[in-house]
């Protein structure tokens, strides 16, 4: 047992504080010939709505100078057939399973959290920051109010814990953050992808089906770090850092800048096994700094000069 | 079913460039040599920091005693330009074997392909030699260097170029329907241009033979998990071209 990373948040107790970023880990399973499934901290599974989405058509990826850009578009199966086939299947894996949802309207958000409140759920991620389709809560993730009525919608309908994703796309995160909190937001994860284009110049024709997507990966992580830091100074609630972790040397950084856990995102494309090798450095990091146990690491970021 | 996978170092033991732009790469490997089935592909991965993503290829051969697959890959953008710079001894990294390959139930097949689309259909031909035909296409004889890699597989190798360079002027297609009528093939194996693997299913419906096509898409993970590859089923259900395919039945992704 591994006392140096074992963490609970909420009532969640987890072998690692190392999360998955929601759409780039599906439902776990694909991973498992790669990662032991039950000590990620949290595998935050592909989001899920009310319906089934078909997500967008034509390019959906590209890859940029130290990231990628995505406009998935939520494609899943619905919450039904997540509930019916998805869940009892990976639960042999014994893993914290975290479900991210979106929704279209603040209605939406609760009903999905009333469905999930079912044994095997460990928590609700609200995604409110899908920059890919018109209603996959964006209009929620940069408006406060709005933020904050969606996270109240959710909390009315479950006991599970409560994590609302933030959206970068924003003038002050910090605003967003702590409309969510007085809300009654559990954990608060950041961010989601950055909104970006491509432009093929040969065609003159965008690269993405639809137009704009996501940026994630290395590129985005000075962006994450600062909002993380300016988040965990104003809120109480745990933070979830993300954006860009490739390394356990950057997993780091993110604790130090406030966040309580990390999510591992795009960096689990190239090397399935990454929250694995994330997990070792950190131990080793640990052990280095004479440190016992990875909490102590929180906040630390030393402002004296 | 779903076998495992593997992550391996891949070391690069040749690399030539067989025409402009394509090239033909031959790495070492233990696990993913051993296991492979014709039709399956990896996710290549460039030295760490060159790229972002990994890049999928078809698996074109296999060699389990001497440990080593080939690919081969057109020269398309910057991820797969960087691959052409890399020299023999370079370390490569490749996940696999992914996805679902051809029918191996097939006993006289007749492979259709068009382009670097030949590849995957190599690895079949490999796999069960003197049992297939080849039909093969291009635009220019340049394009049919692939005759000396297919030889020692098949029995009969068929020839089109756009411009009648070398085999018969047209389209690849165009013969399809006389090959179908005068052999007895039990199933056609395609990949190609989407256009080109529309039109074989089609012919090869009308001619009440099984047809296969090997699908292409920009993936992320190759495990199913990112979405990017994703494609409409006839059902109505959605498929993953890393995980369902690339390998489809013809009537389950095409109308």
């Amino acid at each position: 047992m591994n006392d140096l990373l074992e963490t609970e948040l909420c009532g969640i107790q987890m072998k690692t504080p190392i999360f998955t970023g929601s759409g780039t880990f599906g439902f776990g399973e694909e991973f498992a010939d790669f990662v032991d499934l039950s000590r990620i901290g949290g595998v935050v599974v592909k989001g899920t709505t009310l319906l089934p989405r078909r997500g967008n058509d034509g390019i959906r990826i590209t890859e940029t100078p130290s990231g990628m850009l995505n406009c998935i578009g939520l494609e899943n199966p619905g919450v039904e057939v997540f509930l019916r086939e998805t869940l009892p299947r990976i639960s042999k894996y014994h893993m914290n399973v975290i479900v991210n949802v979106s929704g279209s309207s603040v209605e939406d958000y609760g009903k999905l959290a009333e469905m999930l409140d079912v044994e095997g759920v460990s928590a609700i991620e609200l995604n409110i920051s899908c920059p890919n389709v018109k209603e996959g809560g964006i209009v929620f993730g940069t408006d406060p109010k709005a933020a904050a009525a969606v996270t109240k919608a959710a909390k009315e309908k479950t006991k599970k814990p409560v994590i609302v994703k933030l959206s970068p796309n924003v003038t002050d995160i910090t605003e967003m953050a702590l409309a969510v909190e007085g809300a009654g937001a559990d954990m608060i994860s950041l961010i989601n992808t950055l909104m970006g284009m491509e432009i093929n110049i040969h065609t003159w024709k965008p690269t993405l089906g639809n137009i704009t997507g996501g940026l994630s990966g290395p590129c985005v992580k000075p962006v994450a770090l600062r909002m993380v830091w300016q988040v965990a100074s104003k809120v109480r609630v745990p933070v979830i850092g993300m954006g860009g972790i490739t390394t356990a040397e950057d997993a780091v950084e993110f604790f130090l800048a406030g966040a309580s856990a990390v999510a591992v995102g795009t960096v689990n494309f190239a090397d399935p096994a990454a929250t694995m090798k994330i997990a070792d450095g950190l131990e080793c990091y640990l052990r280095q700094k004479g440190l016992s146990h990875i909490s102590e690491l929180t906040g630390k970021l030393d402002l004296t000069f | 079913m779903t076998l495992p996978k593997y992550v391996e170092d891949a070391r690069i033991l040749t690399q030539k460039e067989r025409m402009e732009g394509v090239f033909e790469i031959i790495v070492s490997s233990e696990k993913i040599a051993a296991e492979a089935k014709p039709g399956q592909f990896v996710q290549l991965g460039l030295p760490e920091g060159e790229t972002i993503l990994r890049r999928p290829v078809g698996i074109a051969a296999r060699d389990e005693e001497k440990k080593r697959l080939t690919f081969f890959y057109r020269v398309v953008g910057h991820g797969t330009g960087l691959l052409a710079s890399h020299q023999a001894g370079d370390n490569l990294s490749i996940l696999g074997p992914l996805g679902h390959g051809f029918s191996m139930e097939a006993k006289r097949p007749l492979l259709v392909g068009g382009g670097i689309g030949l590849s995957p259909l190599l690895s079949w031909a490999q796999a069960f030699p003197g049992r297939a035909d080849v039909l093969m296409g291009g635009r220019t004889a340049v394009e049919l260097f692939w005759q000396e890699d297919f030889r020692p597989f098949v029995r009969e190798i068929h020839i089109t170029t756009d411009d009648g360079s070398l085999g018969t002027k047209g389209f690849t297609v165009a013969i399809l329907p006389e090959l179908l009528q005068k052999n007895s093939y039990d199933c056609v194996m395609v990949c190609g241009p989407e256009r080109m693997m529309r039109a074989a299913a089609e012919i090869a419906q009308k001619a009440q033979v099984p047809c296969q096509v090997s699908l292409e898409k920009r993936m992320a993970c190759g495990l199913g998990a990112c979405l990017s590859c994703s494609v409409d089923g006839q059902d109505g259900r959605r498929r993953k071209v890393c995980k369902d395919g690339p390998v489809f039945w013809a009537e389950e992704v095409f109308p």
